[in-house]
């Protein structure tokens, strides 16, 4: 009954099968080999153009980390700085201290005169030099009547000049710094008065307008404040909803729908989440627009579908026999979720989170809706404070005409890259050293 | 679980509603709007929470349009204070905002912004006329010989007018949600479309048809959107010599090195030239302000005072420095005096 049907397979020797299959051999080794090449060509090629966009961004930002400053001699006359001469703190930090640094500079360059030639000489230096000179003067009121040479902050043309992003060789109507601007430089440099600092302003302060004295502090603080939001919102109820999904619901017809429901939640463009954080925060609860709060909750609707399908994977990878063992033990169903399996499923829970998070991080389009495009120089000191974050900044940023914000875009772009891979990072750490395998 | 979702559900209320209350004293000014008016305005802010004991007002940039849905949405804390616009308000604008209780609105005029038509250093200069620009640009152009509407199918710029060059028409500029393409065409392709005899015969008998046929910008190829990043279309023309682009005057006057601004009707697209009116394409750009939020939002009064400031607004005032183009001097004076008294738009 069984016996092999020898009338219709061809009777083969063994010699024959080996030919066929060496027949075929240099054919099949082909195309592995023509497999091997093409993942290699798409990696290099995913590796290259990783290559040029970090290229791009570290060649064009990374002079941003510095900041040009001139040393100029400031003397801290008592006559306009004190003219009662009573030492009233109110009247020092009233006196006209842009008089001062004018004066500084014409003493550097005497032989300029009329008006127009002193504005490009007081164009050197930033226009936030006087406020420096007041929180000098502030902080050492001794130095009334006293003559010191200052370095003050370069304007962003200056500065962007001295990296030398600005061709001195075109004509001076085509560069934004003068001809004269560029014999003063020359001049100061060669005394050794042009030095070129790390920039803590970039991330010791808010936004401004004046490119050199922009910084990415504010937003750095609203990320922060939206991302703390987030979390504590997205991680308790994900998880939780993650754990009642797949431990307690029954599985029906409403929790398939759930289910579907999340899914999709998942894929749903982000600024949708932000027209619904409009319409249900800002209108229907009267939050404040701008605030890190709102920027939050709105963000926390986008992430929490991603922290439950994170957790619901992470649960299922947890072999039933532990649960099993648990109950066979005499544990409730609570103790051990609580006790076994929430334990063994944390690290994977973490890691879904952090990538959400990491997602949250980069996003700027939801907040569009929310008011967070926006100009804020005040760094935000809590969730209601106007804010803005990393990613809008780059935006903000990118879209000026000034020069000099340039390189600040790039210099930004590489924080935020930086945090990305800091979390993205710590997520692969969590998963090695704590994940389980069975 | 629906027990365990109602009890989040009322809890969030909770919390959202004491934090409700805790807006109800705003103490910065809200601006929103224009996104051209936002390097100024931003400038202005900075100057202002700079230079005083206000804070630093906060300014978001949303578009006109969508500054004044929000301006308009009514009077109270949550509601902005500010709307920027690069055009001036419209009528059913001011519609929406009576409908929604914001009765006095005050105009304020703050100075011009051109809009350029440039080119890469790298190519000869192309003196254009708006006449060329439409003829270029438009969608459907009457023909010639018999006067009749067809296809726009120019493919060089010397078909347009053979004093030109050879060379391919292509054109970056806004897409249609942005304020500079409005201006665009209020000023560039609505004056072109006139001196075409064919279209003002078409005016007489089907104006509405005349007026698409006007502003409709051809979708060839020959114009290319590029998106609201002026700096990109600054980038993207010095990478292809051929392609013009059209953007603010202020990337124009930054990127002097890498590009050129062609002159339109022979006027070179320069500082004293859009000043004095003599460059065809600028627009006014302005600020609205809720008078009912004055005296309530601290500041206001004393911004509108810094923006129309000589020294911010005036002809070597700092918004001159970030490429404003200041209003004459008479004309400045004016508008500082009515705004610093208040004075509304006429209802």
């Amino acid at each position: 009954m069984n016996k092999p049907n020898s009338a219709t397979v061809p009777a083969t020797s063994g010699r024959d099968i080996k030919t066929i299959v060496n027949a075929s051999l240099p054919r099949r080794h082909a195309a592995e080999r023509r497999f091997r090449w093409y993942g290699l060509i798409a990696i290099s090629l995913g590796l290259a153009f990783v290559v040029l966009m970090f290229a791009n961004i570290i060649g064009k930002g990374y002079s941003a980390f510095w900041q040009t400053y001139v040393q100029v001699p400031i003397s801290f006359d008592a006559a306009v700085l004190d003219p009662q001469g009573n030492r009233d703190a109110k009247a020092i930090e009233g006196a006209d201290y842009g008089a001062l640094v004018r004066a500084g500079l014409r003493a550097v360059f005497p032989n300029v005169q009329g008006r127009g030639e002193l504005r490009t000489l007081y164009a050197l230096v930033s226009s936030d030099a006087p406020q420096e000179l007041r929180r000098t003067v502030m902080a050492n009121p001794a130095l009334i009547g006293a003559t010191q040479e200052v370095w003050l902050l370069a304007s962003a043309t200056v500065d962007t000049f001295v990296k030398g992003n600005i061709d001195r060789t075109l004509d001076e109507t085509e560069r934004p710094i003068k001809d004269n601007q560029v014999a003063w430089i020359d001049k100061l440099a060669a005394a050794g008065k042009v030095e070129q600092r790390f920039n803590t302003l970039l991330f010791g302060s808010g936004d401004s307008r004046e490119p050199e004295q922009a910084g990415i502090r504010g937003a750095l603080m609203g990320s922060f404040y939206t991302l703390l939001v987030t979390f504590l919102l997205s991680f308790p109820i994900g998880v939780a909803t993650a754990v009642y999904l797949e431990e307690f619901a029954p599985k029906n017809r409403w929790t398939d729908l759930i289910e579907v429901n999340i899914n999709n939640l998942a894929a749903v463009p982000s600024i949708v989440f932000g027209l619904l954080g409009l319409a249900v925060f800002i209108n229907f609860f009267g939050l404040p627009r701008s605030a890190p709060l709102v920027g939050g909750l709105v963000l926390s609707l986008m992430t929490l579908p991603v922290i439950i399908i994170a957790g619901r994977a992470a649960l299922t990878s947890v072999p039933p026999s532990i649960r099993e063992a648990a109950l066979g033990m005499g544990a409730s169903k609570l103790q051990m979720v609580g006790h076994h399996v929430l334990p063994l499923a944390l690290p994977g829970m973490l890691t879904g989170s952090i990538i959400g998070m990491a997602r949250a991080l980069g996003e700027s389009a939801p907040l569009l809706m929310i008011g967070m495009v926006a100009f804020i120089v005040d760094v935000p000191r809590g969730f209601m404070d106007p804010a803005t974050v990393l990613p809008v900044q780059i935006y903000l940023w990118a879209d000026l005409p000034e020069r000099a914000f340039v390189e600040r875009t790039s210099a930004a772009i590489m924080v935020l890259l930086g945090f990305m891979i800091l979390m993205n990072g710590l997520a692969i750490v969590l998963r090695k050293r704590f994940e389980r395998r069975w | 679980m629906i027990k365990q979702k109602l009890t989040l559900a009322v809890a969030a209320t909770f919390v959202l509603a004491g934090a409700a209350h805790a807006q109800s004293a705003r103490d910065y000014i809200s601006i929103v709007g224009s996104s051209t008016v936002y390097p100024f305005s931003t400038a202005v802010a900075e100057q202002f929470g700079k230079g005083s004991s206000f804070k630093t007002p906060k300014v978001e940039s949303t578009g006109t349009g969508g500054g004044f849905k929000l301006f308009c949405g009514g009077v109270g804390v949550q509601h902005p204070d500010i709307s920027n616009a690069s055009r001036a308000i419209k009528k059913s604008e001011i519609e929406t905002c009576a409908k929604n209780g914001v009765k006095d609105i005050v105009e304020v005029n703050i100075g011009f912004d051109g809009i350029v038509v440039a080119s890469s250093k790298k190519t000869k200069p192309m003196p254009l006329t708006i006449k060329d620009i439409w003829l270029a640009l438009a969608k459907e152009i009457p023909d010639p010989a018999t006067g009749k509407l067809v296809t726009n199918t120019l493919k060089t710029w010397k078909d347009v007018n053979p004093e030109l060059p050879a060379n391919k028409i292509e054109v970056l500029g806004p897409p249609p949600t942005s304020g500079t393409r409005d201006a665009f065409v209020e000023l560039v392709m609505d004056v072109g479309c006139k001196e075409f005899a064919a279209i003002k015969e078409l005016e007489k008998t089907d104006e509405k048809k005349a007026k698409a046929v006007c502003a409709t910008v051809r979708e060839d190829g020959a114009y290319i959107e590029a998106g609201e990043n002026d700096n990109l279309i600054v980038n993207k023309l010095v990478a292809n010599p051929n392609a013009l682009g059209i953007f603010g005057f202020s990337f124009l006057e930054e990127n002097l090195d890498k590009i050129q601004g062609e002159a339109v009707n022979g006027v070179e697209p320069d500082f004293e030239n859009i000043a004095s009116g003599k460059y065809p394409v600028s627009r006014p750009l302005f600020f609205y302000v809720k008078k009912a939020h004055v005296g309530v939002i601290p500041g206001i009064k004393e911004f509108i005072a810094e923006f129309t400031s000589e020294k911010a607004a005036g002809n070597e005032g700092y918004l001159a420095g970030k490429g404003l183009i200041p209003l004459p001097a008479d004309q400045r004076k004016q508008v500082a005096a009515d705004a610093n008294a208040l004075k509304t738009l006429a209802p």
